[in-house]
């Protein structure tokens, strides 16, 4: 393994360390008296009405997908920038080709409404 | 250290995957997954594949946040769990596959690291990791680099149209 | 790795680790000030001399209060998810150079705590990790306000993390490299002059990845509570407010070192100006806080997509024409 990497574990051990250590010793430093109140969900002062984890809109899961998409496209940007400098016109001709067809994709889905966050659409 | 490192992540990936096969919440099981791509990635850092390590979190962890979110939004869990977990043999049959699946995983892994052994490093002579990357990517595997951008559109449409069946 | 690495490597940790949590007590101090004379007021000012005591106050009394797990919560995730957005906020980090070297008794310890080939790459792994943090933060409350924040805060945050990282790729073309010493190495004139376009997404992106004003809507109080962490108490709320604060200056330390020239400066010694220029980028985050109402959602995601997503693109292509024609 590449030993620059150690350091980022020791950071990792750091902050993982001490977010347990916080959090387990306000449980034991801090009072508690528990009652079926306090432990009620908010919801205003009122009583919680029905289940809380209801459905949701099916237009966060397509953004989602489509982040999916487009980050995997960013993922390949990367490389791509990197050695930019030596692939030149090559490269950018390249990426024009890679990023067009999925600008088409980018196109359909303005064009289907998938970005509007109006009731009507999807 | 290596070697040790190797074991602890590898078996983190292990146990988290039978994990994600065996828990009956599915947003536990989806949060296991979570955690065997982590383990992976760490996998490939110990391998010297940095930029992968850093892709598989990255892609992989929006994946799943996408199967999360998909659990979230289109079972209403409490009652779905529990009424309808898998019954008692399919579960055993399903977690005996898991685990025969995860051997098979294990000999493959064998078999890729003692050819591994066998090929030199090859990517030493490039500055970076991301550099040997690209170079490979974007010169000798340029055909499929530019499929794959019909295939993530082929994605984006799919996408569109499977969510956005009205009933 | 010899021993004496390994000594100075956890000895840098542990310093920057502590010297994080400073800045993010004093920059919740920092806030409450500026905001407060920029509304007039005089914000904190009876815990110490002129209320510079009151973080330390804060803290302890948030460790006092009582612990509370909401009904019906999903505990081991109720209590994980705090963690994770605090972890991958305090890590991000460890990547970011503070300054060249200094001298101790002969060894030269350099400013950073990891000098790794994919820094850039490692912060965005880290900060997508943390989404999780929110979204299950939401889920687990097993309350409205938070599934919805949650929620909220998950297509938020991804839809801006795309921009974010398709701004970025204009500098590492002229950097050459995704190693953060390398990208600060090659900024003789600051990369903001070359990507005016590119630093100005960047810093919109900056706001709604850590759910700030004018883009915080997961939390936004006079519709959703606070959001995702409404049903969150004493240290696991801390936790959460931490975080924001860290990953602030995590997004700060960022711009300085992609954008502003990193730790190079003249006359100064380097962590100097690398502290100068966070807290630059922190002050104007609250300046924006002070100045700008809320977004609506829908014009929340609609600018994400339609409006930075393209332009970060276009962007990149006229990155590229210009690097062919001028070299």
């Amino acid at each position: 393994m590449n030993e620059g990497y150690i350091p980022i574990l020791f950071m990792l051990a750091l902050a993982t360390a001490f977010c347990v250590v916080v959090v387990i010793l306000s449980r034991l430093v801090g009072k508690r008296q528990d009652s079926s109140e306090k432990l009620m969900a908010y919801e205003c002062g009122n009583i919680p009405t029905g289940n809380a984890r209801q459905r949701f809109p099916i237009k966060f899961y397509i953004i989602a997908m489509l982040f999916i998409v487009f980050d995997i496209e960013a993922m390949f940007l990367y490389p791509w920038a990197v050695i930019y400098k030596s692939l030149k016109l090559f490269g950018l001709i390249e990426m024009v080709l890679f990023v067009g067809i999925l600008l088409i994709g980018f196109i359909y889905i303005w064009k289907k409404g998938a970005l509007e966050w109006g009731s009507r659409n999807i | 250290m290596e070697q040790q490192l190797f074991w602890l992540w590898g078996g983190i990936a292990v146990i988290s995957a039978v994990m994600m096969i065996l828990k009956r919440n599915p947003v536990h099981s989806a949060l296991c997954l979570v955690v065997v791509f982590v383990s992976l990635a760490l996998l490939y850092v110990l391998l010297g594949a940095e930029f992968l390590a850093a892709v598989q979190v990255i892609v992989y962890a929006g994946a799943i946040m996408v199967l999360f979110l998909f659990v979230i939004m289109l079972l209403n869990l409490e009652t779905e769990v529990r009424s309808q977990g898998l019954s008692r043999v399919a579960f055993k049959a399903c977690s005996l596959a898991g685990t025969g699946l995860l051997l098979l995983l294990l000999l493959g892994g064998g078999a890729v690291k003692a050819l591994r052994a066998m090929a030199p490093e090859q990517v030493s002579g490039v500055p970076g990791n991301t550099q040997a990357v690209a170079e490979l990517l974007f010169t000798k595997y340029l055909l499929p680099f530019e499929v794959t951008s019909i295939l993530l559109l082929a994605a984006i449409v799919g996408a569109l149209v499977l969510a956005g069946k009205r009933d | 790795m010899s021993l004496l690495a390994i000594g100075i490597a956890l000895a840098k940790a542990v310093i920057v680790f502590v010297c994080l949590l400073l800045c993010v007590a004093y920059s919740t101090w920092l806030e409450r000030k500026v905001l407060g004379h920029m509304q007039v007021r005089c914000g904190p000012l009876r815990v110490g001399w002129y209320g510079l005591l009151q973080p330390i106050a804060d803290g302890i009394k948030l460790f006092f209060k009582e612990d509370i797990v909401v009904s019906g919560a999903n505990k081991f995730l109720y209590i994980l998810s705090p963690m994770i957005v605090m972890i991958a906020a305090c890590a991000s980090i460890a990547v970011v150079p503070f300054g060249d070297y200094i001298d101790v008794f002969g060894q030269k310890i350099y400013l950073r705590v990891a000098d790794v080939d994919i820094g850039v790459l490692y912060i965005f792994a880290l900060s997508s990790l943390s989404v999780y943090g929110i979204t299950l933060a939401g889920w687990s409350s097993n309350s409205k306000y938070a599934l919805l924040g949650g929620l909220r805060a998950s297509a938020q945050m991804i839809s801006y993390e795309l921009a974010t990282g398709l701004s970025i790729i204009g500098v590492l073309m002229h950097a050459g490299s995704l190693r953060p010493t390398d990208i600060v190495a090659g900024q003789d004139i600051w990369y903001i002059v070359k990507q005016p376009i590119g630093f100005l997404i960047f810093v919109i992106c900056a706001f709604a990845e850590c759910n700030r004003s004018p883009f915080d809507l997961p939390e936004a109080e006079n519709e959703l509570v606070p959001g995702f962490h409404v049903e969150y108490s004493s240290m696991k709320f801390a936790l959460f407010f931490m975080a924001e604060y860290a990953h602030m200056i995590v997004v700060s330390a960022l711009a300085a070192t992609l954008f502003l020239g990193g730790w190079r400066g003249p006359v100064l010694p380097g962590i100097v100006w690398f502290m100068l220029k966070v807290f630059a980028m922190m002050f104007f985050f609250i300046w924006i806080r002070a100045t700008y109402p809320r977004f609506r959602y829908d014009q929340l995601m609609k600018f994400g997509w339609k409006v930075l997503f393209p332009v970060a693109l276009l962007n990149i292509v006229v990155t590229g024409i210009g690097m062919v024609i001028w070299g």
